[in-house]
């Protein structure tokens, strides 16, 4: 707030240049920007470009052209869904394991609590081709292999630990006094945390909803190593098997492309104050 | 389950104890009862906390110790059919350590992981310092970046193939025609090259994390310090170097360590690019544990190698926090 307060007296009192300045730095970001989306531009221009001219993609999509996106959903519309079904699954999963866990390790301090969130961090470091090695001979036995519960469960492995993380960063902040208040009423654990402790840890519930939703959907180490067969394939391993090949119709696979990062870009445009509190609440807290 | 039972009741033994010495207080319920409901208090809690505790264990645990066991058994194709995987020892380490892959991606690792951090790191930092600055729509602008960050990393695999394409790819084309090449550069298909380009793209899509946390980090120093520094004569380099880089330390060593252990596992990105080759010229660990293991089936090699990985992570990790906790004690 006081940054905010601060800058327009700033630039009454200071000379005139100081706001024709501040425009020079946005100049420089938009530049920066334009250069780190260049290949995000370059995904929506290929894709817009017309079949079989792979030679001179033009810097414009003067003329767009759709068969890309024809092609794309013709072949793509299934693995979408499958990507779609395994994401929403992962979120449901995730959060209904992370918030009770979240609420524990915030509110009641139960002893292991440091153990937990200690295995927590230490999990980051196990690589996941060591967890889908291991999965591999399990869900072979187990007949998890190809299966949507089985990628369902595989893929909250990159939700679940930054969901506990994030959610337990908020409740932190919650004042006690309002579950104990709810508790002196008489409500028992489950309707206290159902009725009270959820609704108010709303947004950080939404923040690693969304997170987990997106770390589903970009998962191609559990798709490639979990799936054998094509009854069950997510659209990474679509994409993925578009480019293992050689690759003469660059404009249905950017159409591909494109259509797997819309939940990225709807995200990041829609729900911006959810994005952000999940990129800095994770990692330093 | 173990840890959730024992748990509360030596807790709740612990308690008792407690209530009993404390004597005969008239508002205190008599100790057998209140044993019971804070036991039972106790229960309830952790049942709370099972469902990850479960889920942890049987996703991260036993993938670590299942894959310990694996690496001491030998995979065969037929192994999963018949479900014999005899025992032998140490073979597949020594096979793992003494061929002549193993150093390659070794070294191979080391680079990516290293020009990939430094990369991401410096420009992230410098990045983060520009956008300390007020200016219009600097929330927004910085709001955007995020998006490398965000999109599958198969998505920006694909993406970043058909702009470093030898023939029609983006870069080449661009190159030629500001006339500093003559021929497209195979940018992913030449040995020499595929492991800078591959590090290059890995350091686009982890700049904006870099970028965030240190700016979030940098947004902590209060102004005061500053304000104090610009009386003694510190502004500029002078300042970052005496209140920026000092006051940063902590999350320097956040995003740091976490990006070393990110960047030690990455996978989809060289297998999207270049899927190891060409000639193994960007085959990493990783990579070659996956290969190992889903190409060749031989999962006891892909599991030892998987855990020289986890070894060189856990190693990295207690050097690097040991390290810069004594600088901080300093």
């Amino acid at each position: 707030m006081t940054t905010v307060l601060k800058t327009p007296t700033l630039r009454r009192i200071g000379p005139k240049t100081t706001g024709r300045k501040n425009w020079a730095y946005t100049a420089l970001a938009v530049f920066f920007l334009a250069i780190m989306l260049f290949p995000v531009y370059w995904m929506v221009n290929a894709s817009l470009q017309p079949n079989g001219t792979t030679l001179e993609t033009s810097w414009f999509p003067v003329k767009p052209d759709f068969t890309g996106y024809a092609t794309a959903i013709n072949e793509q519309a299934g693995n979408l869904g499958t990507s779609l079904i395994i994401s929403l699954g992962s979120v449901a999963l995730s959060l209904a394991i992370a918030a009770p866990a979240a609420y524990a390790l915030a509110y009641f301090k139960v002893r292991g609590a440091g153990v937990v969130l200690f295995a927590i961090l230490i999990s980051q470091m196990i690589p996941g081709i060591v967890v889908a090695n291991a999965l591999y001979t399990a869900y072979n036995d187990l007949g998890l292999l190809n299966s949507i519960p089985g990628l369902i469960l595989a893929d909250s492995a990159h939700g679940i630990p930054f969901a506990i993380l994030i959610i337990r960063a908020f409740m932190n902040g919650m004042p006690a006094a309002v579950i104990e208040a709810a508790r002196v009423d008489g409500a028992g654990h489950v309707r206290a945390f159902w009725s009270i402790v959820l609704p108010l840890s709303r947004n950080s519930l939404i923040t690693a909803g969304l997170f987990t939703f997106l770390f589903a959907w970009s998962d191609f180490l559990f798709a490639l190593t979990l799936t054998t067969t094509e009854a069950v394939r997510p659209v990474t391993l679509g994409i993925f098997q578009y480019i293992g090949a050689y690759v003469n119709d660059w404009s249905s696979v950017m159409a591909t492309a494109v259509l797997a990062s819309i939940p990225a870009i709807v995200l990041l445009v829609a729900a911006q104050k959810y994005i952000a509190a999940g990129t800095t609440g994770g990692a330093v807290k | 389950m173990t840890l959730a039972t024992d748990i509360p009741q030596s807790e709740g033994h612990a308690a008792g104890k407690a209530a009993r010495a404390n004597g005969t207080g008239a508002e205190q319920p008599p100790p057998k009862r209140r044993r019971s409901r804070q036991r039972r208090e106790r229960l309830f809690q952790w049942l709370f906390l099972v469902p990850a505790v479960v889920y942890m264990t049987l996703f991260f645990g036993y993938p670590v110790v299942k894959n310990v066991v694996m690496s001491f058994q030998e995979y065969t194709t037929s192994t999963f059919f018949t479900g014999e995987a005899p025992w032998v020892g140490f073979t597949n380490y020594v096979t793992v350590l003494s061929s002549s892959l193993f150093s390659t991606s070794l070294v191979n690792t080391v680079l990516f992981t290293l020009g990939s951090i430094i990369g991401q790191f410096v420009i992230g930092l410098a990045l983060a310092i520009f956008f300390q600055r007020k200016f219009p729509l600097n929330g927004i602008l910085r709001s955007l970046l995020l998006l490398p960050w965000l999109l599958p990393l198969i998505v920006s695999s694909a993406v970043w193939r058909w702009i470093l394409d030898k023939d029609s790819g983006a870069l080449n084309r661009f190159l030629g025609d500001l006339g500093i090449i003559e021929t497209g550069v195979p940018w992913l298909t030449s040995t020499s090259l595929a492991l800078i380009a591959v590090v290059g793209v890995n350091i686009w899509i982890g700049i904006p994390f870099n970028l965030t946390i240190l700016y979030g980090g940098l947004q902590e120093i209060p102004d005061e310090l500053y304000e104090a520094g610009s009386l003694d004569g510190a502004t500029g380099w002078k300042s970052f170097r005496h209140i920026t880089w000092p006051m940063l330390r902590p999350v320097v060593s956040v995003v740091l360590v976490l990006g070393v252990v990110y960047t030690l596992k990455v996978l989809d990105i060289i297998l999207g690019l270049t899927n190891g080759g060409p000639a193994n010229s960007t085959q990493t660990i990783a990579t070659q544990s996956y290969n190992l293991s889903f190409h060749e089936f031989k999962f006891g090699e892909g599991a030892a190698l998987g855990n020289v990985l986890v070894i060189i992570s856990l190693v990295f990790a207690v050097l690097y926090l040991r390290a810069s906790r004594r600088a901080v004690d300093e």
